[in-house]
């Protein structure tokens, strides 16, 4: 497994409990058009997400990740 | 051509919709006659203000008048000019001293509102490579002074001392940091944890600005806020106020201890692109902050005040905000936005006027409706509130 697909599988665990309607999720899966999240929502994955990873997302990058891929993206990023 | 405007037809569309229900537009009351800080007239009818901000009730008081009379008199209507420029005249100075006075800080820098001393001074002290750590339900001005800046932006959880803590543990050490708190949140009405936050602010060697908007005045053993009464005033860097609210004017400030704080008023653009306020309001405003520094009676009986309608409502079957009273602000939640608004107009045709606040003002999507209390409600006018919150529940069927 690439260290990729672990970090995938990490943030679709964490995306779990706030996926209400069972969407399933790909990189390209959006927050706010595919998962319906609405801000609130939002915070609380993002805090869930920092404590995993141990990261920060500033709500400047937060702006910029509208999908899944682009969130794996970031959280690589921001732990290497 | 796009219309540039139809990115608003939802909200268009909310608005019609809950208009179409046949409640009064909640967001375009007139009151007809102002009586006094607790009373005016709306609809042609007489009625308790009960969502003003008027802590204090200093709008009316007669030295404050007096000296805006003479201010007015003496300095004509207007400054026509930026402090920087021609805008600065004796009592624009006077209103500074005043706050230090009132603050027992070294600065004092006097805006045109609250709104622009937050956008000033966040944006200008927290620039590009540095971070700003803020409160998800802070205010929008908090928001908006991030936006024109260019520092980083952290969220954390509401009032939540771990969140804070965990998310400046993981910023660069050697960054620039700028904690961003507020004494009271207005929404809720909730008291900010700042003992134990500005420590872990300090440790982690942030800079912290409280807003005091919603405590000055009442809050504090000298009216100085949150941070005074938690004991934590001399480690704050900057406190952010308003004159809107306690104060009974208009204009906003910050008072620092920092020894550059000065240079401020060269670099802050809310300050120097804006025109200074009228004499006539820094003279009243100068003497409202004197009169509010001896105002330790009038705060008791707020306190009373709140404390007697917190537990009136809920005694009646209201859901509030906080559990106990911990400010003048105290918020009814309601079930939703409809029935929030039928709520609302309920209580103005029992002569009731209060805030209808919706999201995106309000946290966690909430409709509410916030009381804020006065030192010049009688406790009589206490009791009638009650009465007509528990017709108005009774009619609109939020209460049983």
């Amino acid at each position: 497994m690439t260290d990729r697909q672990t970090t995938f599988d990490k943030v679709a665990e964490l995306i779990e409990p706030f996926n209400k309607k069972g969407v399933a999720l790909s990189d390209a899966t959006t927050f706010q058009h595919d998962l319906e999240w609405d801000s609130l929502t939002v915070m609380d994955f993002v805090a869930a997400v920092e404590d995993e990873f141990d990261i920060i997302i500033t709500m400047n990058m937060q702006a910029e990740i509208e999908n899944v891929g682009q969130l794996i993206d970031a959280v690589i990023k921001l732990g290497s | 051509m796009t219309d540039l405007f139809s990115k608003f037809d939802p909200l268009i569309q909310q608005r019609e919709g809950l208009l179409a229900t046949g409640v009064r537009d909640p967001f375009s009351l007139v009151m007809e006659e102002v009586k006094s800080p607790t009373v005016a007239v709306c609809n042609g009818r007489e009625t308790i203000l009960l969502g003003t901000y008027n802590y204090m009730g200093m709008t009316f008081d007669p030295d404050v008048i007096a000296a805006g009379k003479k201010a007015f008199d003496e300095f004509g209507a207007g400054t026509t000019g930026s402090r920087v420029l021609n805008g600065t005249f004796r009592d624009h100075r006077d209103v500074e001293e005043a706050l230090k006075e009132f603050y027992a800080m070294d600065h004092a820098m006097v805006f045109s509102t609250g709104y622009q001393a937050n956008l000033g001074i966040i944006s200008t002290i927290a620039g590009k490579g540095d971070y700003i750590i803020l409160d998800i339900d802070s205010h929008a001005s908090i928001y908006d002074g991030c936006k024109m800046g260019d520092a980083e932006v952290v969220a954390f959880r509401h009032n939540d001392v771990e969140a804070l803590e965990k998310r400046l543990k993981r910023l660069p050490p050697e960054a620039g940091k700028l904690v961003v708190l507020e004494g009271v949140y207005s929404m809720l009405g909730d008291v900010a944890p700042l003992k134990e936050m500005v420590r872990i602010a300090k440790e982690a060697g942030a800079m912290v600005l409280v807003d005091e908007a919603h405590s000055m005045g009442f809050i504090g053993e000298h009216g100085r806020g949150v941070a005074e009464e938690q004991g934590v005033i001399d480690d704050v860097d900057f406190i952010i106020g308003t004159f809107s609210k306690s104060v009974g004017t208009v204009g906003g400030f910050c008072v620092s201890n920092h020894p550059k704080f000065e240079v401020m008023r060269l670099v802050c653009r809310p300050y120097v692109f804006t025109a200074a306020l009228p004499p006539s309001v820094m003279a009243s405003s100068a003497t409202s902050i004197r009169k509010l520094m001896h105002g330790s009676n009038k705060r008791a009986h707020l306190w009373e005040n709140s404390k007697t309608l917190h537990k009136g409502l809920r005694d009646l079957g209201f859901q509030l905000g906080t559990e106990t009273p911990q400010s003048a602000i105290i918020a009814v939640i309601m079930p939703d936005l409809e029935r929030g608004a039928m709520m609302w107009e309920a209580l103005l045709d029992n002569g009731l006027y209060v805030n209808l606040a919706r999201p995106p003002a309000t946290p966690a999507g909430m409709t509410l409706l916030r009381c804020s209390l006065c030192a010049e409600h009688t406790a009589e006018q206490v009791q009638d509130i009650l009465k007509r919150f528990a017709a108005a529940g009774r009619a609109t069927g939020i209460l049983s």
